[in-house]
């Protein structure tokens, strides 16, 4: 009798064991495990181009995560990428004219969204949106541009292309590099 | 050096096959027709778990922990000469939940639980043991195959996430307590790009059909074997081979399935 309780408790063990092993997985090591805890406010931004932002990439400040991308969408009338941003409750003084930008942690990180503050005494508040933003760098275009005009590629870090209104810009700028004198 | 049975060559060889196969795949029903009897006596599975699950820990968890700090080792290497040691934790948790931790965990389960399966089921066969049962009565498709069937695909998906956990640990001690990665960025990368369903739940599925597999092969192997201490000896020879062979085999066709 003894011995057949001790399997069947060392049974159970095992089985305790196998799904904790899984919980453990299914929990810590996955997505799963970004999902905001506290409370949180929204931000949006807007971008010309995301890249290869994912829903529920980390949002930093200073390299450490205070929120997440909650939403990726196309505004149908500006044709823009509108995404929102959860931001942890706790960081509600960022500057009202602080920065987004989309950033790639290391060579073959994951993309995130990165807010640079800026020095506005005036806070963000749930719903704005950011002024400044930039758009995630594309490694084929400042090839192709550096491929097509021989110059050093445009400096990619000048845009506040969340500013609608030069949605023509990357068409233009072709045709501004084939002029001869633009050469040092 | 025993010799191997007599086997004739030629045509006769496919068409005993075909029937190892068929006569196989009707096992297989007689087993699913008897689990509604079986569950009546629910204490033999729980028995066979403790014996195919619980008693091959020790060999999973160690196994486990060694394959994680390979990969660390490898991958850390491989992936330094691009600069990408960063998704370090993203490559390991990926290559073993998809594909390492259902793969290896159902050859060793095949190694482990299979051979005692069969070699107990074919002494049981050699010894007239499953004869006696049947003459009192006692159904043995009920109470010795399908508890082990069970057991089996009860066992498989538990041992596989256990060996995935210890695997995830070694490939951390090797990449981050002695080669130096940052401890945040292992984490946040791996949470980053790991999905539950596609991931997790796919090698659970994956090790719950291993799990089938093996233990039916096992099963078979011993249910069928000619009853002398040498035919004992082939059928859990077979037992290993065939069941290493379709787990793989079954591994392409499921992965292929599930992408």
């Amino acid at each position: 009798m003894t011995q057949r309780r001790s399997y069947q408790v060392g049974t159970g063990l095992f089985i305790l064991l196998g799904f904790a092993a899984l919980a453990y997985l299914a929990t810590q090591t996955t997505s799963v495990a970004n999902f905001q805890q506290g409370p949180s406010y929204t931000l949006k931004a807007r971008f010309n181009n995301v890249g290869q932002l994912k829903l529920r990439a980390p949002v930093k400040v200073a390299g450490v995560r205070i929120g997440s991308v909650q939403s990726i969408d196309v505004d149908p009338v500006k044709l823009d990428a509108k995404v929102e941003l959860s931001v942890d409750k706790r960081y509600q003084d960022l500057p009202d004219d602080s920065a987004a930008a989309i950033f790639t942690s290391g060579l073959l990180g994951d993309q995130y969204v990165a807010i640079q503050p800026g020095g506005s005494p005036e806070a963000l508040k749930d719903g704005d949106e950011f002024v400044l933003t930039q758009s995630s760098i594309q490694l084929e275009d400042l090839i192709g541009k550096f491929l097509v005009t021989g110059n050093p590629p445009p400096k990619p870090a000048n845009g506040q292309d969340g500013d609608a209104g030069k949605p023509a810009g990357d068409a233009s700028k072709p045709a501004n590099g084939d002029t001869p004198d633009h050469t040092h | 050096m025993p010799s191997p049975p007599p086997r004739e060559r030629g045509p006769s060889m496919i068409g005993d096959s075909l029937a190892q196969v068929g006569a196989c795949g009707l096992f297989l029903l007689g087993i699913l027709a008897a689990i509604p009897k079986s569950l009546r006596h629910i204490k033999e599975t729980i028995r066979q778990i403790w014996f195919v699950g619980a008693m091959s820990l020790v060999i999973i968890m160690t196994c486990g922990l060694f394959v994680g700090m390979v990969l660390g080792l490898q991958l850390y290497y491989v992936l330094s000469i691009f600069g990408g040691t960063a998704a370090l934790g993203t490559v390991v948790s990926l290559a073993l939940y998809r594909e390492l931790g259902p793969v290896v965990t159902a050859l060793l389960f095949a190694g482990r639980a299979g051979t005692s399966i069969t070699a107990e089921i074919g002494l049981m066969r050699a010894t007239d043991q499953l004869a006696a049962m049947e003459m009192m009565a006692v159904d043995p498709m009920a109470y010795v195959a399908a508890p082990r069937f069970l057991a089996g695909i009860v066992a498989m998906p538990l041992l596989a996430c256990v060996f995935n956990a210890l695997g995830i640990f070694g490939a951390h001690l090797v990449g981050v307590t002695w080669l130096g990665l940052d401890n945040g960025t292992f984490w946040s990368n791996m949470t980053s790009s790991v999905d539950v369903w596609k991931d997790v739940v796919n090698g659970v599925w994956k090790s719950c059909a291993f799990g089938a597999v093996v233990a039916l092969i096992a099963v078979f192997q011993g249910y069928t074997t000619p009853p002398t201490s040498e035919g004992v000896a082939y059928a859990t020879t077979r037992t290993v081979v065939f069941s290493s062979i379709v787990v793989l085999a079954l591994d392409f066709v499921m992965t292929a399935f599930l992408m």
